[in-house]
Protein backbone atom coordinates (compact mmCIF):
# COMPACT_ATOMS: atom_id res chain seq x y z
CA UNK A 1 0.00 0.00 0.00
CA UNK A 2 2.77 2.39 1.03
CA UNK A 3 4.78 1.65 -2.10
CA UNK A 4 1.66 2.09 -4.24
CA UNK A 5 1.13 5.60 -2.87
CA UNK A 6 4.82 6.46 -3.35
CA UNK A 7 4.58 5.09 -6.90
CA UNK A 8 1.50 7.22 -7.64
CA UNK A 9 3.25 10.33 -6.23
CA UNK A 10 6.33 9.78 -8.41
CA UNK A 11 4.07 8.96 -11.38
CA UNK A 12 2.09 12.18 -10.88
CA UNK A 13 5.22 14.34 -10.72
CA UNK A 14 6.66 12.68 -13.82
CA UNK A 15 3.32 12.97 -15.62
CA UNK A 16 3.11 16.66 -14.70
CA UNK A 17 6.51 17.26 -16.34
CA UNK A 18 6.49 14.84 -19.28
CA UNK A 19 2.76 15.33 -19.91
CA UNK A 20 3.40 19.06 -20.24
CA UNK A 21 6.17 18.54 -22.81
CA UNK A 22 4.45 15.75 -24.77
CA UNK A 23 1.02 17.42 -24.55
CA UNK A 24 2.39 20.73 -25.86
CA UNK A 25 4.26 18.98 -28.64
CA UNK A 26 1.15 16.99 -29.60
CA UNK A 27 -0.95 20.19 -29.58
CA UNK A 28 1.63 21.97 -31.75
CA UNK A 29 1.65 19.09 -34.24
CA UNK A 30 -2.16 19.04 -34.16
CA UNK A 31 -2.36 22.72 -35.13
CA UNK A 32 0.24 22.33 -37.85
CA UNK A 33 -1.32 19.20 -39.37
CA UNK A 34 -4.79 20.82 -39.18
CA UNK A 35 -3.41 23.88 -40.97
CA UNK A 36 -1.90 21.69 -43.72
CA UNK A 37 -5.23 19.90 -44.12
CA UNK A 38 -6.87 23.32 -44.60
CA UNK A 39 -4.26 24.44 -47.15
CA UNK A 40 -2.43 26.75 -44.74
CA UNK A 41 1.15 26.78 -43.49
CA UNK A 42 0.26 26.77 -39.82
CA UNK A 43 2.12 27.96 -36.72
CA UNK A 44 5.40 26.62 -35.38
CA UNK A 45 5.39 23.46 -33.26
CA UNK A 46 6.44 25.54 -30.21
CA UNK A 47 3.43 27.84 -30.60
CA UNK A 48 1.29 26.25 -27.81
CA UNK A 49 4.12 26.80 -25.29
CA UNK A 50 4.29 30.48 -26.27
CA UNK A 51 0.51 30.74 -25.87
CA UNK A 52 0.60 29.26 -22.36
CA UNK A 53 3.52 31.47 -21.33
CA UNK A 54 1.68 34.56 -22.59
CA UNK A 55 -1.57 33.63 -20.84
CA UNK A 56 0.20 33.22 -17.49
CA UNK A 57 1.62 36.73 -17.87
CA UNK A 58 -1.73 38.40 -18.64
CA UNK A 59 -3.57 40.54 -16.12
CA UNK A 60 -5.60 38.47 -13.64
CA UNK A 61 -9.35 38.95 -13.67
CA UNK A 62 -12.37 36.75 -13.12
CA UNK A 63 -16.06 37.30 -12.51
CA UNK A 64 -15.91 34.90 -9.55
CA UNK A 65 -12.72 34.38 -7.49
CA UNK A 66 -13.61 30.70 -6.91
CA UNK A 67 -13.18 30.02 -10.66
CA UNK A 68 -9.41 29.84 -10.25
CA UNK A 69 -9.72 27.39 -7.33
CA UNK A 70 -11.99 25.10 -9.33
CA UNK A 71 -9.78 25.10 -12.39
CA UNK A 72 -6.65 24.46 -10.27
CA UNK A 73 -8.40 21.51 -8.58
CA UNK A 74 -9.39 20.18 -12.00
CA UNK A 75 -5.81 20.40 -13.24
CA UNK A 76 -4.31 18.77 -10.11
CA UNK A 77 -6.86 15.92 -10.15
CA UNK A 78 -6.16 15.27 -13.81
CA UNK A 79 -2.42 15.15 -13.15
CA UNK A 80 -3.00 12.65 -10.31
CA UNK A 81 -5.27 10.63 -12.61
CA UNK A 82 -2.50 10.51 -15.21
CA UNK A 83 0.00 9.67 -12.45
CA UNK A 84 -2.16 6.73 -11.30
CA UNK A 85 -2.41 5.42 -14.87
CA UNK A 86 1.21 5.86 -15.94
CA UNK A 87 2.53 4.51 -12.63
CA UNK A 88 0.74 1.28 -13.64
CA UNK A 89 -1.77 1.48 -10.80
CA UNK A 90 -5.55 1.11 -10.75
CA UNK A 91 -7.30 1.85 -14.07
CA UNK A 92 -10.68 2.38 -12.44
CA UNK A 93 -9.23 4.98 -10.05
CA UNK A 94 -7.68 6.78 -13.00
CA UNK A 95 -11.05 6.92 -14.80
CA UNK A 96 -12.88 8.16 -11.70
CA UNK A 97 -10.26 10.84 -10.99
CA UNK A 98 -10.37 12.13 -14.56
CA UNK A 99 -14.17 12.38 -14.33
CA UNK A 100 -13.88 14.25 -11.03
CA UNK A 101 -11.46 16.62 -12.73
CA UNK A 102 -14.01 17.27 -15.48
CA UNK A 103 -16.65 17.97 -12.83
CA UNK A 104 -14.42 20.65 -11.31
CA UNK A 105 -13.97 22.09 -14.79
CA UNK A 106 -17.77 22.26 -15.16
CA UNK A 107 -17.99 23.97 -11.76
CA UNK A 108 -15.46 26.55 -12.97
CA UNK A 109 -17.63 27.17 -16.04
CA UNK A 110 -20.80 27.50 -13.95
CA UNK A 111 -19.18 29.77 -11.35
CA UNK A 112 -19.07 32.77 -13.69
CA UNK A 113 -22.87 32.79 -14.16
CA UNK A 114 -22.41 33.93 -17.72
CA UNK A 115 -25.04 32.53 -20.12
CA UNK A 116 -22.34 31.41 -22.57
CA UNK A 117 -20.22 29.51 -20.10
CA UNK A 118 -23.30 28.11 -18.30
CA UNK A 119 -24.56 26.68 -21.59
CA UNK A 120 -21.02 25.42 -22.23
CA UNK A 121 -21.03 23.75 -18.80
CA UNK A 122 -24.38 22.09 -19.54
CA UNK A 123 -23.00 20.78 -22.81
CA UNK A 124 -19.87 19.54 -21.04
CA UNK A 125 -22.16 17.50 -18.74
CA UNK A 126 -23.79 16.00 -21.84
CA UNK A 127 -20.34 15.09 -23.13
CA UNK A 128 -19.46 13.42 -19.83
CA UNK A 129 -22.78 11.56 -20.05
CA UNK A 130 -21.84 10.39 -23.56
CA UNK A 131 -18.36 9.05 -22.91
CA UNK A 132 -18.55 7.86 -19.32
CA UNK A 133 -20.38 4.48 -19.85
CA UNK A 134 -17.79 3.42 -22.44
CA UNK A 135 -14.90 4.10 -20.05
CA UNK A 136 -16.46 1.92 -17.36
CA UNK A 137 -17.21 -0.88 -19.83
CA UNK A 138 -13.58 -0.69 -20.91
CA UNK A 139 -12.52 -1.09 -17.26
CA UNK A 140 -14.87 -4.10 -16.85
CA UNK A 141 -13.56 -5.82 -20.00
CA UNK A 142 -10.03 -5.03 -18.82
CA UNK A 143 -10.78 -6.82 -15.54
CA UNK A 144 -12.41 -9.84 -17.23
CA UNK A 145 -9.51 -10.31 -19.66
CA UNK A 146 -6.55 -9.44 -17.43
CA UNK A 147 -7.98 -10.45 -14.05
CA UNK A 148 -6.97 -7.24 -12.31
CA UNK A 149 -7.57 -3.49 -12.48
CA UNK A 150 -3.85 -2.76 -12.27
CA UNK A 151 -2.50 -1.32 -15.51
CA UNK A 152 0.97 -2.76 -14.88
CA UNK A 153 -0.40 -6.32 -15.35
CA UNK A 154 -0.90 -5.77 -19.11
CA UNK A 155 2.88 -5.73 -19.52
CA UNK A 156 3.04 -9.26 -18.05
CA UNK A 157 0.47 -10.81 -20.41
CA UNK A 158 1.51 -13.07 -23.32
CA UNK A 159 -1.03 -11.37 -25.59
CA UNK A 160 -2.06 -7.71 -25.81
CA UNK A 161 -5.50 -6.59 -24.59
CA UNK A 162 -6.58 -5.80 -28.16
CA UNK A 163 -6.84 -9.55 -28.96
CA UNK A 164 -9.76 -9.99 -26.56
CA UNK A 165 -10.88 -6.38 -26.26
CA UNK A 166 -10.99 -5.18 -29.88
CA UNK A 167 -14.73 -4.27 -29.83
CA UNK A 168 -14.20 -2.11 -26.75
CA UNK A 169 -11.15 -0.57 -28.42
CA UNK A 170 -13.32 0.55 -31.36
CA UNK A 171 -15.74 2.09 -28.86
CA UNK A 172 -12.87 3.86 -27.10
CA UNK A 173 -11.63 5.31 -30.40
CA UNK A 174 -15.07 6.83 -30.91
CA UNK A 175 -15.31 8.12 -27.33
CA UNK A 176 -11.87 9.70 -27.69
CA UNK A 177 -13.38 12.27 -30.08
CA UNK A 178 -15.87 13.38 -27.42
CA UNK A 179 -13.33 13.35 -24.60
CA UNK A 180 -10.82 15.42 -26.59
CA UNK A 181 -13.60 17.74 -27.85
CA UNK A 182 -12.86 17.12 -31.53
CA UNK A 183 -15.08 18.52 -34.23
CA UNK A 184 -18.25 16.48 -34.58
CA UNK A 185 -18.53 16.57 -30.79
CA UNK A 186 -16.87 19.87 -29.79
CA UNK A 187 -20.09 21.09 -28.22
CA UNK A 188 -18.77 22.61 -25.02
CA UNK A 189 -15.73 24.47 -26.38
CA UNK A 190 -14.48 25.38 -29.79
CA UNK A 191 -11.18 26.53 -31.24
CA UNK A 192 -12.99 28.50 -33.90
CA UNK A 193 -14.70 31.82 -33.27
CA UNK A 194 -17.79 31.04 -35.33
CA UNK A 195 -19.32 29.04 -32.50
CA UNK A 196 -22.79 30.09 -31.38
CA UNK A 197 -21.65 29.85 -27.76
CA UNK A 198 -18.44 31.85 -28.27
CA UNK A 199 -15.96 29.47 -26.58
CA UNK A 200 -18.49 27.73 -24.34
CA UNK A 201 -16.94 26.74 -21.03
CA UNK A 202 -13.84 28.84 -21.75
CA UNK A 203 -15.74 32.08 -22.49
CA UNK A 204 -15.30 33.71 -19.08
CA UNK A 205 -11.85 32.28 -18.38
CA UNK A 206 -8.93 34.55 -19.05
CA UNK A 207 -5.20 34.82 -18.42
CA UNK A 208 -3.85 32.19 -15.97
CA UNK A 209 -7.24 30.41 -15.60
CA UNK A 210 -7.44 29.94 -19.36
CA UNK A 211 -3.84 28.74 -19.39
CA UNK A 212 -4.75 26.08 -16.80
CA UNK A 213 -7.75 25.03 -18.90
CA UNK A 214 -5.47 24.70 -21.94
CA UNK A 215 -2.95 22.69 -19.88
CA UNK A 216 -5.80 20.42 -18.80
CA UNK A 217 -6.53 19.71 -22.43
CA UNK A 218 -2.88 18.75 -23.05
CA UNK A 219 -2.85 16.34 -20.11
CA UNK A 220 -6.22 14.90 -21.20
CA UNK A 221 -4.81 14.26 -24.67
CA UNK A 222 -1.76 12.43 -23.28
CA UNK A 223 -3.95 10.39 -20.90
CA UNK A 224 -6.36 9.40 -23.69
CA UNK A 225 -3.48 8.40 -25.96
CA UNK A 226 -2.10 6.39 -23.02
CA UNK A 227 -5.42 4.53 -22.73
CA UNK A 228 -5.27 3.79 -26.48
CA UNK A 229 -1.66 2.58 -26.26
CA UNK A 230 -2.51 0.32 -23.30
CA UNK A 231 -4.49 -2.01 -25.61
CA UNK A 232 -1.31 -2.95 -27.52
CA UNK A 233 1.05 -3.65 -24.63
CA UNK A 234 2.18 -7.14 -23.64
CA UNK A 235 5.24 -8.92 -22.18
CA UNK A 236 7.35 -8.46 -25.34
CA UNK A 237 9.49 -5.27 -25.33
CA UNK A 238 8.74 -4.52 -29.03
CA UNK A 239 5.05 -4.13 -28.13
CA UNK A 240 5.93 -0.70 -26.67
CA UNK A 241 6.79 0.53 -30.17
CA UNK A 242 3.54 -0.94 -31.53
CA UNK A 243 1.63 0.81 -28.71
CA UNK A 244 3.18 4.22 -29.48
CA UNK A 245 2.52 3.82 -33.22
CA UNK A 246 -1.09 2.82 -32.49
CA UNK A 247 -1.57 5.91 -30.31
CA UNK A 248 -0.16 8.14 -33.07
CA UNK A 249 -2.42 6.55 -35.71
CA UNK A 250 -5.47 6.98 -33.46
CA UNK A 251 -4.54 10.61 -32.83
CA UNK A 252 -4.06 11.28 -36.57
CA UNK A 253 -7.49 9.77 -37.21
CA UNK A 254 -8.93 12.20 -34.64
CA UNK A 255 -7.39 15.20 -36.42
CA UNK A 256 -8.64 13.97 -39.77
CA UNK A 257 -12.18 13.57 -38.43
CA UNK A 258 -11.92 16.94 -36.65
CA UNK A 259 -11.15 18.69 -39.94
CA UNK A 260 -13.67 16.86 -42.11
CA UNK A 261 -16.88 16.64 -40.14
CA UNK A 262 -19.31 19.34 -39.05
CA UNK A 263 -20.53 19.69 -35.47
CA UNK A 264 -23.57 17.58 -34.53
CA UNK A 265 -26.41 18.33 -32.12
CA UNK A 266 -26.18 16.98 -28.58
CA UNK A 267 -29.04 14.54 -29.21
CA UNK A 268 -27.06 12.90 -32.03
CA UNK A 269 -23.93 12.85 -29.88
CA UNK A 270 -25.61 10.99 -27.03
CA UNK A 271 -27.47 8.54 -29.28
CA UNK A 272 -24.34 7.72 -31.32
CA UNK A 273 -22.10 7.38 -28.28
CA UNK A 274 -24.54 5.25 -26.31
CA UNK A 275 -25.39 3.17 -29.39
CA UNK A 276 -21.75 2.41 -30.08
CA UNK A 277 -21.07 1.82 -26.38
CA UNK A 278 -23.92 -0.68 -26.17
CA UNK A 279 -23.02 -2.52 -29.40
CA UNK A 280 -19.27 -2.79 -28.77
CA UNK A 281 -19.69 -3.76 -25.11
CA UNK A 282 -22.27 -6.48 -25.80
CA UNK A 283 -20.18 -7.88 -28.67
CA UNK A 284 -17.14 -7.86 -26.40
CA UNK A 285 -18.95 -9.60 -23.53
CA UNK A 286 -20.19 -12.34 -25.91
CA UNK A 287 -16.73 -12.62 -27.50
CA UNK A 288 -15.00 -12.97 -24.14
CA UNK A 289 -17.54 -15.48 -22.80
CA UNK A 290 -17.27 -17.66 -25.94
CA UNK A 291 -13.47 -17.93 -25.74
CA UNK B 1 10.23 33.36 -21.36
CA UNK B 2 8.64 34.42 -24.60
CA UNK B 3 7.16 37.77 -25.47
CA UNK B 4 3.40 38.29 -25.86
CA UNK B 5 3.97 39.19 -29.51
CA UNK B 6 4.69 35.49 -30.11
CA UNK B 7 1.01 34.68 -29.69
CA UNK B 8 -1.22 37.68 -30.40
CA UNK B 9 -4.86 36.66 -30.26
CA UNK B 10 -7.21 38.94 -32.12
CA UNK B 11 -10.75 40.12 -31.66
CA UNK B 12 -12.20 41.72 -34.77
CA UNK B 13 -15.07 44.18 -34.49
CA UNK B 14 -16.82 45.79 -37.44
CA UNK B 15 -18.07 49.21 -36.31
CA UNK B 16 -19.82 50.89 -39.25
CA UNK B 17 -18.16 50.22 -42.55
CA UNK B 18 -18.92 48.96 -46.04
CA UNK B 19 -17.49 45.51 -45.04
CA UNK B 20 -14.63 45.91 -47.53
CA UNK B 21 -12.05 45.96 -44.74
CA UNK B 22 -13.71 43.01 -42.99
CA UNK B 23 -13.28 40.89 -46.08
CA UNK B 24 -9.61 41.89 -46.20
CA UNK B 25 -9.20 41.04 -42.49
CA UNK B 26 -10.68 37.60 -43.15
CA UNK B 27 -8.42 37.26 -46.17
CA UNK B 28 -5.42 37.92 -43.95
CA UNK B 29 -6.52 35.18 -41.54
CA UNK B 30 -7.43 32.52 -44.12
CA UNK B 31 -5.11 30.42 -46.39
CA UNK B 32 -4.03 33.21 -48.75
CA UNK B 33 -2.01 35.12 -46.16
CA UNK B 34 -2.42 32.78 -43.16
CA UNK B 35 -1.66 35.00 -40.17
CA UNK B 36 -1.87 31.91 -37.93
CA UNK B 37 1.67 30.96 -38.92
CA UNK B 38 2.71 33.86 -36.66
CA UNK B 39 0.48 32.56 -33.87
CA UNK B 40 -2.41 34.92 -34.60
CA UNK B 41 -5.77 33.42 -33.63
CA UNK B 42 -9.13 35.05 -34.29
CA UNK B 43 -10.84 34.56 -30.93
CA UNK B 44 -14.18 36.38 -30.89
CA UNK B 45 -13.88 36.63 -27.11
CA UNK B 46 -12.55 39.93 -25.67
CA UNK B 47 -11.27 38.19 -22.52
CA UNK B 48 -8.92 36.00 -24.58
CA UNK B 49 -7.74 38.69 -26.99
CA UNK B 50 -4.57 40.80 -26.99
CA UNK B 51 -5.22 42.78 -30.15
CA UNK B 52 -8.42 44.70 -30.87
CA UNK B 53 -8.89 45.03 -34.61
CA UNK B 54 -11.55 47.62 -35.48
CA UNK B 55 -12.83 48.32 -38.97
CA UNK B 56 -15.20 51.15 -39.79
CA UNK B 57 -16.00 54.41 -38.04
CA UNK B 58 -17.68 54.96 -34.70
CA UNK B 59 -21.33 55.97 -34.64
CA UNK B 60 -23.68 56.93 -31.81
CA UNK B 61 -25.03 53.39 -31.50
CA UNK B 62 -21.84 51.37 -31.40
CA UNK B 63 -19.56 53.66 -29.35
CA UNK B 64 -20.64 51.95 -26.12
CA UNK B 65 -20.07 48.50 -27.67
CA UNK B 66 -16.52 49.41 -28.70
CA UNK B 67 -15.77 50.81 -25.26
CA UNK B 68 -17.20 47.73 -23.57
CA UNK B 69 -15.12 45.34 -25.68
CA UNK B 70 -12.03 47.44 -24.93
CA UNK B 71 -12.76 47.40 -21.18
CA UNK B 72 -13.28 43.64 -21.17
CA UNK B 73 -9.87 43.04 -22.72
CA UNK B 74 -7.07 42.44 -20.23
CA UNK B 75 -3.71 44.18 -20.15
CA UNK B 76 -1.43 44.20 -22.11
CA UNK B 77 -3.61 45.07 -25.11
CA UNK B 78 -3.27 46.91 -28.40
CA UNK B 79 -5.85 48.59 -30.61
CA UNK B 80 -5.41 48.61 -34.38
CA UNK B 81 -7.67 50.82 -36.50
CA UNK B 82 -8.00 49.19 -39.94
CA UNK B 83 -8.88 51.27 -42.97
CA UNK B 84 -9.75 54.87 -43.69
CA UNK B 85 -13.09 54.77 -41.84
CA UNK B 86 -11.54 53.44 -38.63
CA UNK B 87 -8.74 56.03 -38.86
CA UNK B 88 -10.82 59.14 -39.50
CA UNK B 89 -14.35 58.28 -40.57
CA UNK B 90 -13.37 57.88 -44.23
CA UNK B 91 -16.04 58.47 -46.84
CA UNK B 92 -18.68 58.55 -44.10
CA UNK B 93 -16.92 61.34 -42.15
CA UNK B 94 -19.67 63.96 -42.42
CA UNK B 95 -22.63 61.65 -41.96
CA UNK B 96 -25.13 62.84 -39.36
CA UNK B 97 -24.77 59.72 -37.21
CA UNK B 98 -21.00 59.26 -37.39
CA UNK B 99 -18.80 60.44 -34.53
CA UNK B 100 -15.52 59.80 -36.36
CA UNK B 101 -12.59 57.39 -36.21
CA UNK B 102 -12.09 54.74 -33.56
CA UNK B 103 -9.89 57.13 -31.56
CA UNK B 104 -13.06 59.03 -30.61
CA UNK B 105 -14.07 56.01 -28.51
CA UNK B 106 -10.87 54.33 -27.29
CA UNK B 107 -7.11 55.00 -27.43
CA UNK B 108 -5.72 53.66 -30.72
CA UNK B 109 -2.14 52.39 -31.02
CA UNK B 110 -1.78 51.76 -34.75
CA UNK B 111 -3.57 53.36 -37.70
CA UNK B 112 -3.61 51.28 -40.88
CA UNK B 113 -4.71 53.38 -43.87
CA UNK B 114 -6.37 52.12 -47.04
CA UNK B 115 -9.82 51.85 -48.56
CA UNK B 116 -10.12 48.94 -48.33
CA UNK B 117 -7.01 48.02 -46.36
CA UNK B 118 -4.81 45.47 -48.17
CA UNK B 119 -3.88 42.30 -46.22
CA UNK B 120 -0.16 43.06 -46.61
CA UNK B 121 -0.74 46.54 -45.15
CA UNK B 122 -2.69 44.90 -42.35
CA UNK B 123 0.21 42.53 -41.62
CA UNK B 124 2.53 45.56 -41.61
CA UNK B 125 0.23 47.28 -39.10
CA UNK B 126 0.20 44.12 -37.06
CA UNK B 127 3.97 44.08 -36.79
CA UNK B 128 3.91 47.70 -35.58
CA UNK B 129 1.17 46.80 -33.09
CA UNK B 130 3.12 43.84 -31.74
CA UNK B 131 6.13 46.05 -30.99
CA UNK B 132 3.83 48.24 -28.88
CA UNK B 133 2.34 45.13 -27.25
CA UNK B 134 5.80 43.98 -26.17
CA UNK B 135 6.60 47.44 -24.79
CA UNK B 136 3.35 47.49 -22.81
CA UNK B 137 4.05 43.99 -21.46
CA UNK B 138 7.57 45.03 -20.40
CA UNK B 139 6.13 48.13 -18.72
CA UNK B 140 3.54 46.01 -16.96
CA UNK B 141 6.11 43.55 -15.60
CA UNK B 142 8.42 46.35 -14.43
CA UNK B 143 5.49 48.02 -12.70
CA UNK B 144 4.64 44.70 -11.08
CA UNK B 145 8.17 44.43 -9.80
CA UNK B 146 7.96 47.91 -8.29
CA UNK B 147 4.61 46.98 -6.77
CA UNK B 148 3.11 50.11 -8.22
CA UNK B 149 0.14 48.19 -9.55
CA UNK B 150 -2.37 47.91 -6.76
CA UNK B 151 -3.40 44.29 -6.38
CA UNK B 152 -6.96 43.96 -7.58
CA UNK B 153 -9.14 41.73 -5.38
CA UNK B 154 -9.77 39.57 -8.42
CA UNK B 155 -13.37 40.68 -8.83
CA UNK B 156 -13.13 42.76 -11.96
CA UNK B 157 -10.56 44.06 -14.39
CA UNK B 158 -9.70 47.66 -13.70
CA UNK B 159 -9.83 49.67 -16.91
CA UNK B 160 -6.59 51.51 -17.58
CA UNK B 161 -6.60 55.19 -16.49
CA UNK B 162 -5.77 56.11 -20.08
CA UNK B 163 -8.99 54.47 -21.25
CA UNK B 164 -11.12 55.96 -18.48
CA UNK B 165 -9.88 59.45 -19.32
CA UNK B 166 -10.58 58.87 -23.00
CA UNK B 167 -14.07 57.65 -22.21
CA UNK B 168 -14.83 60.79 -20.23
CA UNK B 169 -13.59 63.01 -23.04
CA UNK B 170 -15.65 61.22 -25.63
CA UNK B 171 -18.75 61.36 -23.45
CA UNK B 172 -18.30 65.10 -22.90
CA UNK B 173 -18.04 65.68 -26.62
CA UNK B 174 -21.36 66.44 -28.20
CA UNK B 175 -22.36 64.12 -31.01
CA UNK B 176 -23.44 65.77 -34.28
CA UNK B 177 -27.05 64.82 -33.54
CA UNK B 178 -26.91 66.45 -30.12
CA UNK B 179 -25.29 69.55 -31.62
CA UNK B 180 -28.14 69.89 -34.11
CA UNK B 181 -30.67 69.49 -31.35
CA UNK B 182 -29.03 72.18 -29.24
CA UNK B 183 -28.98 74.49 -32.27
CA UNK B 184 -32.67 73.89 -32.85
CA UNK B 185 -33.38 74.50 -29.20
CA UNK B 186 -31.51 77.79 -29.37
Amino acid sequence: MFFTIIGICIGSVLFALLGYLIGGFVEGCDRRISARMQGRVGPKIRQPFWDISKLFKKEKASTNPSENTYITCALVLLVISGGVFFAGSNLLLSIILSTLSTLFFIMAAYSSRSPFSTAGGAREILQVLSYEPMEYFMAIIFYIVIGSFNVITVSLQPQPLIVYGWPVFIGMLFIQLVKLRKSPFDLSTSHAAHQELLQGTLTEMSGPALAKAKLMHWYETVLMLGWTAMFFLDARPESWIVAVVAAIVAWFLDIWIDNNFARVKWQSMISWCWGITLCTSIVNFIFVSLL
Amino acid sequence: MSKPSKSPWVIHYDASSCNGCDIEVLSALTPGFDLERFGVINTGDPKHADVFLVTGGVNTQNISVIQQIYDQMLEPKVVIACGACACSGGVFHSCYNLIGGVDKAIPVDVYVPGCAVHPTQLIDGFIKGLEILDKKAALMSSKKKNKQISQSSGVQAIPSPEAAEHKENSLNQETPVQKEETKRGA
